[in-house]
C-alpha cells in the first residue's frame, strides 16, 4: 500500500512536471509575438519618465529653439532638415488655413496674409513628441531606434540601416535623414544636456518661457503643475501616439 | 542636395520642413511589384500542381521559373535602397519583432530555399541526372553540383521525388499569400499615412500580386513560344486567361471597395486625398492603374468569356492585356508607395517627385533591376529547359 502511495506520487509529480515544461515552452514560444502588441505596454511609474509642455500662448515665433537646436545638436544647415521648428498659422475669415515655416522660422517671420482677411494668427513650435507608444520605434526593423527608459525616443546612428520606415511612421514629420551620416536623426530632447540636469537647448532659449519639460511621475514637478494649470492638448489624439508634448492653447487647426 | 532645393519651389501648401525629400523611391516601387510576380508566378504554378489543372501543364516549369528568377532579383533594390547597405545583414541578426519590415529576411528566405528551390529541385532532380550523363564538360559539372550527389533515379526515389515536390507546393501556397499580403501589411500598417493605412491593403496586395504573375507568365509563354517556333497552347493560354480575368475581377472589386469605403467615410484626410487621386496621382491612378491596366483587360478578357474569336485574334489580344495588366499593376505599386509620399501629414500640402535619369535611385537603374531577372530566366531556361524534360 505503501509503495503504490509514493508511485501515484511520483506520477504526479511527473505529471505536473511535464505539465509545466510544456506551459513554458508553449510561453516560451509565443512571447515574441507578444511584441505585436505593442501599444499595450506602461511605463515605469518609480523612474522619471519625460515630457514636454508647450504653451502657445506664450509663443512669439522668434525662431530661437529652432536656432539653438541646429547649433546645439549638430542639425545640418539646409532648410530640409529640422529636429525643432516653428509654425506661423493664420485662420482667414473665410475659414481657410494658411501655414508658413519658412526655413523653419529660424529667421523669423513675415505675416503673408492681409491684416484685414486674418480671423486669428499664433505659432506653434513643433519638435518631437516622445511618444509612450511611439509608432517610429515600433518599425524600426533593427531596434537602431528606442525608447529611452525615460521615456525618450533616440537613434543608434551606428546601428541605423537606413531604411527610412520610421520616418514615413512618424505622423509629425519629426525625423529625417542625415545627408552625411545617411541614418535617421531626429530630437533627443537634448538628452546630453538632461542626463547632466541641464534643460534641452530649445527650452534654454525661450525667451517667453513657452517651453518647459520635466518627470511626468513627479507629481509636485514642474511639468504636472502646467498641466494642472492649463487645458492642454496633444497632436493627432487620434492616432493613440501616446505623445508626451502637450500644448497649451493648441487651436483645432493644429496638426 | 540642389534637387532638394528645387522642390522646395515645386511644395504646394504647407508640408512639414522634413518631408521635401520623397524618402522611397523607385525601388521601393519595384521591391512590391517583383515580389507580387513571384507570387502570382508561384500561385499559378500550383493551380497545375495542386488543384489539378491539366491544361495549364505547358506552363507550369515555365511560372516556377519565373518566380525563381524574380524572387533572387526581389531583394537587390531593396538593399541597395537602404542609407546603409551593409548593414542589411542586421535584419536577420537582431530582427526587432515588433516591426513588419523585420520578418521580411526571414519570409524570403523561407520562400526561396525552402518552397522554390526545393520545389524545383525535386522536379528537375530526374532531369539534372539524366542530363549528366548526356552532356560534358562544363555543362556536364554544373548538372553533376545541381544534382547534390543524389543520383538515385530508381521508380521508387523518383516516386519520392513527385510526392515531396508535391508536399512543398501545399506548403507553398500559403508561403506565397504569406509573402505577399506581409508586403501590403507593410504599408498597410502605418497608420500615420492614410493613403496606406488600410485593413484591406494586403488583400490587395496579395491579388493584383496574383494579377500581375498571371499575366507575366501568360506574356513569357507566349514570347518563348515564339522564339522556339512553337504552336502556343491554346487551350492552355485560355485557362490562364480565365484565371487572370476571375482575378481581376476581384482585385478590381477590393481595391474599388477600398476607395469606396474611404470616400464614404471621408475621414479628416478626405480632403487631402481627393486632391492627390484628383491632381498628382491623377493620370497614373486613372488612366494608367484604372483604365489600362484594369478596364480594357476586363473588357477584352470577359468578352472571350462571351465569345470566343479566332485564334489569329486571340494570341495579339492576349499579348496585350498581360502587358497592358503588367503596366497597370506597376502603377497600382507606384500610386501606392509614391502617392503615400505626396502629402503632407500636415495634410495642408503636397511634395512633388522627380524621377532622376541616372544614379542607383533613378529610372536607369530601376530598369537594370526590371531587365535582370528575364536575364536570370534566360540563363535558367538554357540550363534547365522544362521542353526538353525527360518526363514530359
Amino acid at each position: 500500500m505503501g509503495t503504490e502511495r509514493i508511485n501515484d506520487t511520483r506520477r504526479n509529480f511527473l505529471r505536473k512536471s511535464a505539465m509545466l515544461a510544456g506551459t513554458l515552452l508553449a510561453t516560451s514560444v509565443t512571447k515574441p509575438f507578444t511584441a505585436v502588441i505593442f501599444a499595450a505596454n506602461q511605463p515605469d511609474k518609480t523612474k522619471p519618465w519625460y515630457g514636454i509642455g508647450i504653451d502657445i500662448e506664450k509663443c512669439i515665433g522668434c525662431g530661437n529653439c529652432a536656432k539653438a537646436c541646429k547649433l546645439e545638436n549638430d542639425v545640418p544647415k539646409e532648410p530640409f532638415y529640422f529636429r525643432s521648428w516653428v509654425e506661423q498659422y493664420a485662420i482667414k475669415n473665410d475659414g481657410t488655413v494658411k501655414v508658413e515655416s519658412p526655413n523653419g522660422g529660424i529667421d523669423g517671420f513675415t505675416q503673408t496674409v492681409a491684416a484685414e482677411d486674418i480671423f486669428k494668427t499664433f505659432f506653434v513650435p513643433k519638435m518631437c513628441n516622445h511618444c509612450a507608444k511611439s509608432p517610429c520605434t515600433q518599425v524600426c526593423p533593427v531596434g537602431a531606434t528606442y525608447e529611452s527608459p525615460e521615456g525618450i525616443a533616440l537613434v543608434d546612428d551606428k546601428y541605423c540601416i537606413g531604411c527610412r520606415y520610421c520616418i514615413q511612421a512618424c505622423p509629425y514629420g519629426c525625423r529625417y535623414l542625415h545627408p552625411v551620416k545617411n541614418t535617421v536623426d531626429k530630437c533627443t530632447l537634448c538628452y546630453h544636456r538632461i542626463k547632466k540636469g541641464l534643460s534641452p537647448a530649445c527650452v534654454e532659449v525661450c525667451p517667453t518661457g513657452a517651453r518647459i519639460y520635466g518627470d511626468l511621475n513627479d507629481k509636485e514637478g514642474l511639468l504636472n503643475k502646467f498641466l494642472k494649470e492649463h487645458h492642454c492638448h496633444v497632436l493627432k489624439p487620434n492616432l493613440n501616439t501616446g505623445s508626451k508634448l502637450f500644448y497649451n492653447g493648441l487651436s483645432a487647426e493644429v496638426r | 542636395m540642389e534637387h532638394l532645393y528645387e522642390m522646395l519651389k515645386q511644395v504646394d501648401g504647407y508640408i512639414y520642413p522634413n518631408e521635401i525629400e520623397l524618402h522611397w523611391g523607385i525601388l521601393i516601387v519595384l521591391y512590391p511589384y517583383i515580389t507580387g510576380l513571384v507570387a502570382g508566378a508561384f500561385i499559378l504554378a500550383s493551380l497545375e500542381r495542386v488543384f489539378k489543372i491539366k491544361v495549364l501543364r505547358p506552363t507550369y516549369h515555365l511560372a516556377l521559373l519565373t518566380a525563381l528568377s524574380f524572387l533572387i532579383v526581389a531583394i537587390l533594390p531593396l538593399v541597395t535602397h537602404l542609407g546603409h547597405p551593409f548593414r542589411a545583414y542586421e535584419i536577420m541578426t537582431t530582427p526587432q519583432v515588433g516591426s513588419a519590415m523585420a520578418i521580411f529576411g526571414f519570409v524570403y528566405l523561407w520562400y526561396l530555399m525552402v518552397v522554390l528551390l526545393l520545389e524545383i529541385w525535386f522536379d528537375y532532380r530526374h532531369d539534372l541526372v539524366v542530363w549528366a550523363d548526356q552532356s560534358k564538360g562544363f555543362k556536364r559539372r554544373i548538372y553533376k553540383i545541381l544534382t547534390l550527389g543524389v543520383t538515385d533515379i530508381s521508380p521508387k526515389a523518383l516516386a519520392w521525388d513527385e510526392k515531396l515536390g508535391y508536399i512543398v507546393t501545399v506548403i507553398g501556397i500559403p508561403s506565397a499569400f504569406l509573402l505577399h499580403g506581409y508586403v501590403g501589411f507593410i504599408f498597410g500598417s502605418i497608420k500615420a499615412n492614410p493613403w496606406w493605412s488600410t485593413v484591406l491593403m494586403p488583400v490587395i496586395f496579395l491579388l493584383s500580386a496574383m494579377v500581375s504573375g498571371i499575366a507575366l507568365v501568360m506574356f513569357l509563354y507566349m514570347i518563348i513560344s515564339w522564339i522556339r517556333k512553337v504552336k502556343i497552347d491554346m487551350a492552355c493560354l485560355d485557362e490562364i486567361g480565365k484565371f487572370l480575368f476571375m482575378v481581376l475581377i476581384l482585385d478590381f472589386t477590393l481595391e474599388s471597395l477600398d476607395q469606396v469605403h474611404r470616400i464614404y467615410e471621408a475621414e479628416e484626410s478626405f480632403e487631402i486625398l481627393h486632391m492627390l487621386v484628383n491632381g498628382k496621382l491623377n493620370i497614373t491612378l486613372f488612366v494608367f492603374q484604372g483604365l489600362m491596366g484594369t478596364i480594357i483587360p476586363l473588357v477584352i478578357l470577359g468578352l472571350f468569356r462571351m465569345y470566343l474569336p479566332k485564334e489569329k485574334i486571340r494570341i495579339p489580344m492576349y499579348f496585350l492585356v498581360s502587358n497592358l495588366v503588367l503596366f497597370g499593376v506597376f502603377f497600382m505599386r507606384w500610386n501606392v508607395v509614391i502617392g503615400g509620399q505626396l502629402f503632407s501629414k500636415s495634410f495642408l500640402g503636397f511634395t512633388s517627385f522627380k524621377l532622376g535619369m541616372i544614379g542607383a535611385e533613378g529610372f536607369l537603374m530601376a530598369l537594370v533591376w526590371m531587365i535582370m531577372p528575364f536575364l536570370i530566366l534566360s540563363f535558367i531556361l538554357w540550363l534547365v529547359p522544362p521542353w526538353k524534360k525527360h518526363s514530359e
